[in-house]
């Protein structure tokens, strides 16, 4: 079975119905996706499929039909994506144990929905448990990053204007 | 051999200064320090100067000997030593270390004498104090009690100290100029002069001068830096592990990867304490990736080539359950807590003052009532596991555990090893709360690798397991008759009953013998600063059934709620103001001061909207008056829980925003409990599996919250669990003030819905 995970292509054999999670982690040893409960509850597995997030636990490899990106695609020590520099500007992790979870759901809200109100943040981050109760300042977080993102578009097409004038 | 003989010698020295920070007990035999344990694994270019720093050439390492459960105990211990070391807390490694002795935690245990946390008298210190020769002779390397910012503060500042002045020493011998013409800086050792410094160009890094510590003799006591003028504490410190954890490469345990390793996963008896008769696996040894399907103590376990496989196959093993001891159904389990209050079963009596009884018979308006709370399980996001090998008579552990010495006992139990053959990689951790401090999953895992030796085994728990194999936070049941006199009680007669978390965890599972009185049963009931002139608060142990355990904040989680819900009825029975009330019984000044802030921050007294509701709650516990307000509205769907005031006080503040972070974290913690948290048991099976029945806050239920930190305590105090307890009386109190309706039993959602 072919996947490609973070624009890495990967051969795996293994069963079937062997949840995406189980393959990340004790397959390819892409640990960043952790497992939590098994039954889509708490998020803490959550990976991009084509961009939308998926609870990796309860998803099985054989249903994978596209490119997965896993916390370690989002951004790495050296170019964080904007969730994670807003993540480490308000410290939010307290364990850790669910934040990549948190934060791919988050980007994944953002991707989508690029200036989020305090409804849309509850809505798309329910799913993701903390036990840690980080939740103000990931909500804080996900504010940041969408500014963030929102002014560096604005430097983007101020730029694309200067140029075209 | 020379070389090791100085380090010896000299490890002696400076830990007999690190030991002086903790000299005032003076016993000759307390004074010998435990074996430095880096010794066995420094390399040839290493010099330890005490247990707690490394100096090598390659940088700077900080041993946390606490085990990183999300609380940031790596962060501000490791801030404690660069604060004394001179140098940025970026520029130092923090690595947890080896399981030993030598990192007994003293403070741990200072809790646990029968005298209130208020009471500063000389026998009361001194009890506090004598728990420190203990606490050293057991060796216990706990994490927990909110201890270790507590226990830190002095040892890792020496231990900073100690290594600075070492550093100083030694360049004033390679310099061959006097130690007082020199000073640390960066980490370098610089000379006082600058132009000197300038035109002799005298200035070496701390790695630099490793390589000359091992001759080095200190000779006199360091000066620890005063507090007006620390760089690093008091201030909010960006923490060491947060990259690794927004980037998904912090190693937890359950991230462990070796080569050629197996998975295995367990699955016990489900009703606890059972044994198990037979069991057939001929179809799930069928399943892919299966290597082995066997019995392990009073379960099965299955090792395979990936976790989902093992999970896969567990399932499919067929078994032959026997019955056990506990009580069949959960209703038995609340009676057997009602019938504990009788003399028999007393266990403590630390406050009786007055005359309740008279008082209270003789009143015609007596208050009185029952309160009762759940089992509960920690439900830590990382479900237990651990990894083990062994091999050539050595046996390695990777696991995150809150008890490492403990867990290394058990293993020398199970291997027959000698300690010294044993050595255990304390690893992060996806939450703790308590339930790490419990290494079944690594008596497990050990018991495993038994079989596979020379391979390592990580053995992972599923949640089920995780939930269905707690050992839990009791249930719990209080009765409580009143006088309310005009401004505050005139009488309280306070009974709480629980089975004893000591005897459970300390007696029947780690090996210590609970002397006396269990102290978590009445912790945070008997020991608040309230005046009231017939005050009785009776602890009663509940025979054990249910294995029971440290879960934040321990007894002070059932013992805030039923307090501060008493406090409240009473209040409102008169019509006074809580909040006032409070004041008006409490001369405790830090104490008086939370209460004053959380007014202040709540903005208490105001006008609130047509059917929301605000409530109080305090509570002192492990030396920390917290104060908190919740404030709800009643909508037609239900309870929302809109802002959470915070008002703390923890002596001396190390780490303001980290602080912050736990006040919320601990409040979410007790607000989830006190919603939707509860185990129980029919058969002495937990009914609870996973979150869709055992269930915690989330975000949409989270509220927006205000905190303030006070440091007007006279003592540096840790802030993991006391935010906790005040959480459910607090919003209980506001759920009465909005609804007019009393919750007397946790959880909430038995009695209203919350949006």
């Amino acid at each position: 079975m072919k996947l490609v995970i973070n624009n890495n292509e990967h051969e795996v054999d293994v069963a079937p119905d062997m949840p995406l999670l189980w393959v990340l982690r004790d397959e390819l040893n892409i640990k960043g996706p952790k497992f939590g409960c098994g039954i889509a509850m708490c998020g803490a597995c959550t990976v991009h499929l084509n961009g939308h997030p998926i609870r990796s636990c309860s998803f099985p490899v054989s249903a994978v039909n596209g490119n997965i990106t896993t916390i370690e695609g989002l951004g790495s020590e050296s170019s964080l994506h904007a969730v994670q520099k807003a993540w480490l500007e308000h410290q939010v992790a307290q364990c850790g144990y669910c934040q990549s979870g948190q934060i791919m759901s988050a980007a994944a809200l953002l991707e989508k929905n690029p200036s989020p109100s305090d409804q849309d943040i509850d809505t798309a981050m329910s799913g993701n448990l903390c036990r840690c109760g980080t939740y103000p300042r990931i909500k804080a977080a996900i504010k940041s990053a969408a500014t963030s993102i929102h002014e560096s578009e604005l430097e983007i097409t101020q730029h694309d204007s200067v140029e075209e004038v | 051999m020379g070389k090791v003989a100085k380090i010896t010698r000299r490890t002696f020295l400076v830990g007999s200064v690190a030991i002086a920070g903790g000299a005032a007990f003076g016993f000759w035999k307390y004074k010998q320090p435990y074996k430095n344990p880096l010794l066995a694994d420094l390399q040839d270019n290493e010099m330890a100067l005490t247990p707690y720093v490394i100096i090598s050439k390659h940088g700077i390492k900080v041993i946390a000997a606490r085990a990183e459960m999300g609380q940031g105990t790596y962060t501000t211990l490791a801030a404690m030593v660069a604060e004394e070391l001179m140098v940025d807390l970026a520029d130092v490694e923090v690595i947890h270390g080896p399981a030993s002795k030598a990192y007994y935690n003293a403070a741990v245990m200072e809790e646990a004498v029968p005298f209130a946390q208020v009471n500063t008298s000389a026998l009361a210190r001194n009890v506090r104090e004598f728990t420190k020769v203990p606490a050293k002779f057991l060796g216990m390397q706990i994490t927990g009690g909110s201890s270790s910012t507590a226990d830190g503060f002095d040892k890792m500042r020496i231990a900073g100290a100690t290594a600075r002045d070492t550093l100083i020493e030694a360049a004033a011998i390679k310099w061959g100029v006097p130690n007082n013409q020199l000073r640390a800086q960066d980490g370098h050792i610089v000379a006082v002069n600058s132009s000197e410094r300038e035109s002799q160009g005298l200035s070496i890094s701390y790695t630099d001068l490793s390589d000359f510590l091992a001759d080095v003799e200190l000779k006199h006591e360091p000066k620890l830096t005063p507090q007006s003028q620390w760089r690093i504490l008091g201030k909010s410190q960006f923490r060491v592990d947060m990259l690794g954890k927004v980037t998904g490469t912090a190693e937890f345990g359950v991230d462990v990867e070796l080569p050629n390793m197996l998975h295995a996963t367990v699955r016990m008896n489900p009703s606890l304490g059972g044994s198990i008769r037979s069991f057939d696996a001929a179809q799930a040894e069928q399943e892919r990736g299966v290597k082995s399907i066997f019995q392990l103590d009073n379960g099965i376990a299955v090792v395979a080539t990936n976790t989902w496989y093992a999970f896969n196959a567990i399932k499919k093993v067929k078994v032959d359950w026997s019955d056990n001891q506990i009580p069949k159904t959960n209703q038995k389990l609340v009676e057997l807590v009602q019938a504990s209050f009788s003399d028999e079963h007393q266990d403590s009596r630390f406050r009786d003052e007055g005359d309740c009884e008279g008082v209270c018979n003789d009143s015609s308006e007596t208050v009185s009532a029952e309160y009762q709370v759940p089992y509960l399980a920690h439900a830590a996001m990382e479900p237990l596991n651990a990894t083990a090998l062994l091999k050539e008579g050595q046996l390695t552990i990777w696991a995150g555990n809150q008890w490492p010495t403990l867990a290394r006992s058990k293993a020398a139990e199970i291997s027959g090893l000698d300690e010294k053959n044993i050595q255990i990689h304390t690893l992060m951790m996806g939450g703790g709360f308590g339930r790490r401090l419990e290494p079944v999953y690594i008596e497990q895992a050990i018991k495993i690798a038994q079989r596979f030796e020379g391979q390592p085994v990580k053995l992972t728990w599923t949640r089920e397991e995780d939930t269905m194999h707690d050992h839990y936070r009791p249930m719990a049941i209080a009765r409580f008759q009143a006088v309310m006199g005009e401004k505050s009680p005139i009488a309280i007669d306070l009974k709480t009953a629980s089975p004893s978390v000591s005897a459970s965890q300390m007696g029947e599972r780690a090996g210590i013998p609970a002397m006396g009185p269990d102290l978590a049963i009445a912790q945070s009931a008997w020991d608040q600063p309230y005046a009231v002139p017939n005050y009785r608060v009776t602890g009663y142990r509940t025979p054990a059934s249910v294995p029971v355990s440290s879960w934040r904040s321990v007894g002070a989680s059932q013992n805030g709620f039923f307090h501060e819900s008493m406090l409240d009825e009473l209040a409102v029975s008169r019509n006074v103001d809580p909040l006032q009330m409070r004041l008006d019984m409490i001369s405790h000044m830090p104490s008086r001061k939370v209460l004053e802030a959380v007014g202040e921050l709540s903005n208490w007294g105001s006008q609130l909207p047509e059917g929301h509701g605000r409530g109080i709650a305090y509570c002192l516990s492990f030396g920390v008056p917290v104060a908190e307000v919740i404030e709800v509205a009643n909508t037609n769907n239900g309870i929302k829980i809109l802002n959470a005031y915070a008002a703390v006080d923890v002596g001396t503040a190390m780490d303001p925003r980290n602080i912050e972070a736990q006040v919320f974290g601990g409040l979410n913690f007790g607000l989830a409990a006190a919603m939707m948290g509860e185990i129980t048991f029919e058969r002495g099976i937990a009914q609870q599996s996973n979150f869709h029945n055992y269930n915690s806050i989330r975000m949409n239920q989270s509220p927006d919250f205000k905190i303030r930190i006070l440091e007007n305590g006279d003592k540096v105090k840790g802030i993991g669990e006391p935010a906790t307890p005040p959480a459910a009386p607090a919003l209980a109190n506001a759920i009465f003030n909005a609804t007019g309706k009393r919750i007397r039993e946790l959880p909430m959602n038995k009695h209203v819905n919350f949006v």
